[in-house]
């Protein structure tokens, strides 16, 4: 174990992180055009929608990962506040943007696809509802993060507040389903998909896979950032940069 | 123990000497709920269905504006941290605070709803479940608020923060609160609803001390 928190330095992270992140970007780019490739010239046209449907590979893939980032931060929260690793709450305020902007990128595909399909940019679907919330949620913790000075308390503020959230995810989700059932009858469902052919699913899952990488890259860049803000009086950095 | 009745009788005894400000979050409600009839029409149907609902939202928003005071006060002049430093659990008096912000706040509101109830002439049954449902609810939203009041404790631009962080964790309880309502019109049974606002009332009872006392560490650090 001993191995593995060497790596909660910002000192060896900064170094290690260095060296993936070009790899990462590459992957990330090659499983975006693998994934394009297959989602817009490989997979049939769908029998109801036609070409329009094509939006699911960015939706879903960007509603999936809009969820992950949110596990990935309350994780992140929950090792900061037990071990008291730097890292841990930068790691969590990188990942933040990120999450938002992919909770806004399901929004937005959502209400493009939603137009001609539905005939509305937006309905209140319980999913469409709890990701609107979810969306608020990482706008909550930016907000707060961002109005805190010291760096220290932004990271445990920030670390109770994504914990909380996590909590009320679930809850804020089965409540919405109760509310949508409630509240609207009979409406357009986007549970009764027709089955996948297997050219869709695999240009979704490669999809899924080019947000995670480009997610991992992207945060480590944040964190390097981060850390360069925070240790710009430490020797290494100054011996790094010649400063 | 005797912490938590000392916390909680100088609360209220404090609150009384500025009774303006307790009543203040409940003039708002009165107001809020007046501003809707004027803005949608006088139609007693359409208020009738629209009643809970408006309501809800009402004292959501003015349970949340009222939870400024609730650790402002006593950071400033460093109250809060001779609370922390004494041998008592941190959690337990702020427990106590808490409470009586719902004492001052909550309960008001949930009195001030029967009387809102017949403005929008709302039949008896109904009214009761409404009153009922806030009853059980509004505990939640002061528990859920003090998280939210605890970590933008001191922060500049921390009234317009506080209705970020807290208002989506509100939402369960405002779907539960306003679906009970609209169940008893419909004619189902409304246990259901209450049985989960009260399950959602013991876990929010139990952690947001404990979430808020980690906060005010943080903050007094």
């Amino acid at each position: 174990m001993g191995s593995v928190f060497r790596f909660a330095s910002p000192q060896a992270f900064y170094r290690l992180s260095g060296q993936i992140i070009p790899w990462l970007v590459w992957l990330a780019l090659l499983l975006t055009a693998a994934g394009l490739w297959v989602g817009f010239f490989l997979a049939p046209t769908d029998a109801q929608q036609g070409e329009g449907y094509r939006i699911i590979f960015l939706h879903v893939p960007a509603s999936w990962m809009s969820m992950v980032i949110f596990l990935a931060m309350a994780f992140w929260s929950f090792l900061g506040l037990t071990f008291k690793t730097r890292l841990s709450g930068m790691m969590t305020a990188a990942l933040a943007p990120t999450g938002a902007i992919f909770a806004f990128l399901s929004l937005w595909t959502g209400a493009m696809w939603g137009k001609p399909m539905w005939g509305a940019w937006w309905v209140w679907d319980a999913r469409l509802t709890s990701e609107l919330i979810l969306f608020f949620l990482y706008l909550g913790y930016i907000a707060l993060t961002s109005a805190i000075e010291n760096p220290a308390r932004r990271d445990k503020a920030g670390a109770i507040l994504s914990l909380v959230g996590s909590i009320n995810v679930p809850i804020i989700y089965f409540s919405v389903v109760w509310w949508n059932t409630l509240h609207q009858g009979a409406s357009i469902s986007m549970t009764k998909a027709p089955s996948m052919a297997h050219q869709m699913l695999a240009a979704m899952l490669l999809m899924a896979l080019a947000f995670w990488v480009y997610s991992v890259a992207i945060a480590f860049y944040r964190v390097r950032t981060i850390i360069l803000e925070r240790e710009y009086g430490a020797s290494w950095v100054q011996e790094l940069y010649g400063v | 123990m005797s912490g938590f009745g000392a916390i909680l009788r100088r609360d209220l005894k404090v609150a009384m000497q500025r009774k303006v400000e307790v009543l203040s979050g409940l003039f708002f409600y009165l107001v809020v709920a007046t501003l809707f009839p004027l803005a949608l029409g006088s139609d007693l149907d359409m208020l009738r269905t629209l009643a809970p609902g408006i309501l809800w939202v009402g004292a959501l928003l003015s349970s949340m504006l009222t939870l400024g005071r609730l650790f402002e006060a006593d950071w400033q002049d460093g109250t809060l941290e001779q609370m922390a430093l004494t041998p008592n659990n941190l959690s337990l008096l702020v427990l106590a605070k808490i409470l009586a912000h719902w004492i001052l706040c909550g309960m008001p509101l949930v009195l001030m709803s029967t009387v809102l109830g017949i403005l929008f002439d709302l039949p008896f049954d109904i009214c009761l479940v409404l009153v009922g449902t806030l009853l059980a609810g509004t505990p939640i939203l002061s528990c859920l608020g003090a998280i939210a009041c605890a970590l933008t404790l001191g922060l500049r631009g921390g009234g317009v923060l506080i209705s970020l962080l807290v208002l989506p964790l509100y939402v369960p309880v405002l779907v539960f609160g306003t679906g009970a309502v609209e169940s008893l019109a419909s004619g189902l049974g409304v246990q259901a609803y209450f049985s989960i606002l009260l399950a959602m009332l013991l876990p929010a009872l139990f952690f947001s001390p404990w979430a808020c006392a980690a906060a005010l560490r943080v903050a007094l650090e």
